[in-house]
């Protein structure tokens, strides 16, 4: 019955235990190496076999494969100067892997049978939190105290500032929140749809002639959710970059 | 009817799973270890049948192993990406850059050379022009104040041989005027000499010059 269980795709399970700690002390610490863990490793296989071999003959010319890793250096590289200025392409690197990492742990996640990394909760905010940590220690690095003048928005009467800075100091807390409950709602959501559709097709499917023609609906939908969330992992990792980009500006250019 | 049943259970315990999960991440937060060792030995048990009581995106057993994988394989992208495959790209896009500015160039150059000898051209064209005018319209002047001077010459030349002519005319017209009086005098002479006989060639002349008054 596991195979129409909508919630069992996001089971996790150790491969190689690694168990430290005591569990009659109550400091158990499970560090095993898991089957997230395993396609986390595959993620960046992935994407660094990609980038890596494109980039192999690196001619003046680029072939078809060549210019797929150029053009998503270059979407990434220009979506960064856009937004966070030459001054922001420091985090180049930073916000690439980013952008590959979800880009590549979504997309291997629309495999069947295939773990998805971004589906965890956890996974998503430890990337949200990275983000803002490397904006706050960036900013008063770069910026010193000056980074404060983030909550203060210039132009803004100071009569009206005892509303805004606390506006603008909440909602810069609440971006690794959203940041991370984006990505993680949005692809949970759809393995989830996917999973209870594709289930409908099995067990209509169980019941005979009439079950098949039953099981129709659902498999039209199962089809049609599949390319949806093809479209949903290539834009939540868009959005999780452009997001990135645009929280590296305020650390690069803290006064706008 | 059986699995349809069962997919519209499993939705029911998912609500309830996600409900009981947000509570231990709250419980996880403020009171650090003890619910993440209790859910852990919970969970574990159950995974192995493929059944858990705990939604498992909210299940912190698996945190601290998805945390520490996590960090490991980004921190390995992050190293790949930026000493290894972006900074090969990057050079490889920077060298196709450079390439197409320096050829852009060179046939900047180019271009500029070509309208540099078209000018140069054009001009040497246009002095030859002027020049080739120039040596036409002296070289007419020349032939007309040549042609003038020895139109000049002729004319004067004519002139004077003209009036010679005339002068030798009026000189023989008188001549022969004088000329006339005698051939008068002998003929009427020899007339009357022929009817009358010999008369004075004095009277005679005196007789022409009488009729002729």
């Amino acid at each position: 019955m596991a195979g129409t269980d909508p919630i069992h795709q996001f089971v996790i399970y150790d491969l190689f235990p690694i168990h430290l700690g005591d569990e009659a002390a109550g400091t158990a610490l499970n560090l095993s190496f898991t089957n997230s863990a395993l396609f986390m490793v595959v993620t960046v296989a992935v994407l660094t076999g990609f980038m890596v071999l494109s980039a192999s003959r690196s001619a003046l010319v680029p072939s078809r494969f060549q210019l797929a890793g150029e053009l998503t250096y270059s979407f990434v590289a220009n979506m960064l100067r856009s937004s966070a200025g030459k001054e922001g392409m420091k985090f180049f690197p930073f916000v690439f892997s980013l952008f590959g990492f979800v880009l590549v742990a979504n997309l291997l996640g629309m495999f069947p049978y295939f773990f998805t990394v971004t589906s965890h909760i956890i996974v998503t905010a430890a990337l949200a939190l990275l983000v803002i940590s490397v904006v706050i220690l960036y900013g008063f690095f770069r910026h010193g105290i000056k980074f404060l003048k983030l909550f203060v928005p210039a132009g803004v009467p100071a009569y009206v500032l005892p509303i805004v800075v606390p506006i603008e100091i909440i909602s810069f807390l609440s971006r690794p929140i959203s940041l991370s409950v984006r990505l993680f709602g949005n692809i949970l959501a759809g393995h989830i749809t996917l999973k209870v559709f594709s289930g409908f097709v099995v067990s209509l499917g169980a019941l005979g002639a009439l079950g098949w023609l039953g099981a129709l609906l659902p498999l039209i939908m199962t089809v049609a959710i599949t390319a949806l969330e093809l479209l949903v992992a290539v834009v939540q990792a868009y959005v999780f970059a452009v997001l990135t980009s645009m929280y590296l500006n305020d650390a690069v250019h803290p006064s706008h | 009817m059986v699995t349809q049943a069962y997919a519209q259970e499993a939705e029911t315990p998912t609500e309830e799973n996600l409900d009981t999960a947000i509570d231990a991440t709250h419980g996880e937060g403020v009171d650090a270890h003890d619910p993440t060792a209790d859910t852990h030995t919970g969970t574990e048990a159950h995974y192995d049948d493929g059944h858990s009581d705990v939604f498992p995106p909210f299940d912190p057993a698996t945190f601290p192993s998805q945390l520490l994988w996590l960090a490991i394989s980004f921190a390995a992208l992050y190293l790949l990406m930026s000493k290894v495959a972006l900074p090969k790209v990057g050079s490889t896009l920077e060298k196709r850059q450079a390439t197409i500015d320096a050829d852009l160039a060179a046939a900047d150059a180019d271009r500029q050379k070509t309208d540099a000898a078209i000018a140069s051209y054009e001009k040497a064209l246009a002095e030859a022009k002027a020049k080739a005018q120039s040596i036409a319209a002296q070289s007419r002047d020349a032939i007309q104040a040549d042609l003038a001077q020895k139109r000049g010459a002729a004319e004067t030349d004519l002139a004077t041989k003209v009036s010679a002519a005339e002068a030798r005319i009026a000189e023989t017209k008188t001549a022969a005027l004088a000329h006339v009086d005698e051939i008068a005098v002998e003929t009427a002479q020899a007339v009357v000499g022929q009817i009358v006989g010999t008369v004075s060639p004095d009277s005679v002349r005196a007789a022409v010059a009488k009729v002729k008054g």
